[in-house]
């Protein structure tokens, strides 16, 4: 899994069947000291995250696909979580 | 997924079985502000409605293959949605 940060969210009309009635947010990556890492990647919410939050992100399709619940359905990332804190101990 | 701009539209009059009945489009990858970034890509258009001009959404990988119909035929960029509004504050595309 990876971390993200939510800046936007992706509004569309006509999108494929599997996404229908699904949340599609726009996330920057997030290295793990918490600062974004560049890129970017398009996920569908699986847990409601607003923008600004720093969440969890599954991106990798078969654990996706299990998730939503459809195993033919075109969506390799999914956002699985809202992070809290984060904890280091390597300083 | 990743966010791309619909810049043509691609013939292909032979083609592998299964790829008969697919629109594919030329797409510019965006980078996360919607400013142009990378090498335009050829996509199957699953939604069947991408024109040019328009912002989409596009999968890659084995993920383009499971969104066609019929399914997983050779393709390696598919286009998921065709989007109407990315609600990022600082967003520079149209």
């Amino acid at each position: 899994m990876i971390l993200a940060r939510v800046k936007g969210e992706v509004v569309a009309t006509i999108k494929h069947p599997a996404y229908a009635h699904r949340r599609v947010l726009l996330l920057d990556r997030v290295a793990a000291d918490g600062r974004e890492s560049g890129g970017y990647l398009v996920a569908v919410a699986a847990v409601d995250a607003g923008i600004g939050e720093l969440v969890l992100v599954i991106d990798e399709g078969n654990s996706a696909r299990q998730i939503i619940g459809d195993a033919q359905a075109p969506i390799r990332s999914v956002v699985v979580g809202i992070v809290d804190e984060i904890t280091r101990t390597d300083g | 997924m990743l966010l791309g701009r619909v810049i043509g539209t691609l013939v292909a009059s032979v083609r592998y079985d299964g790829l008969a009945d697919v629109p594919f489009l030329l797409v510019q990858p965006l980078d996360e502000y919607g400013a142009e970034k990378g090498v335009p890509v050829v996509a199957a258009d699953s939604t069947r409605m991408a024109a040019p001009g328009e912002l989409v959404a596009y999968e890659g990988g084995r993920e383009a293959a499971m969104a066609l119909e019929p399914w997983f035929v050779p393709v390696d960029h598919a286009i998921i949605e065709i989007v109407d509004q990315v609600s990022r504050p600082d967003w520079k595309g149209s």
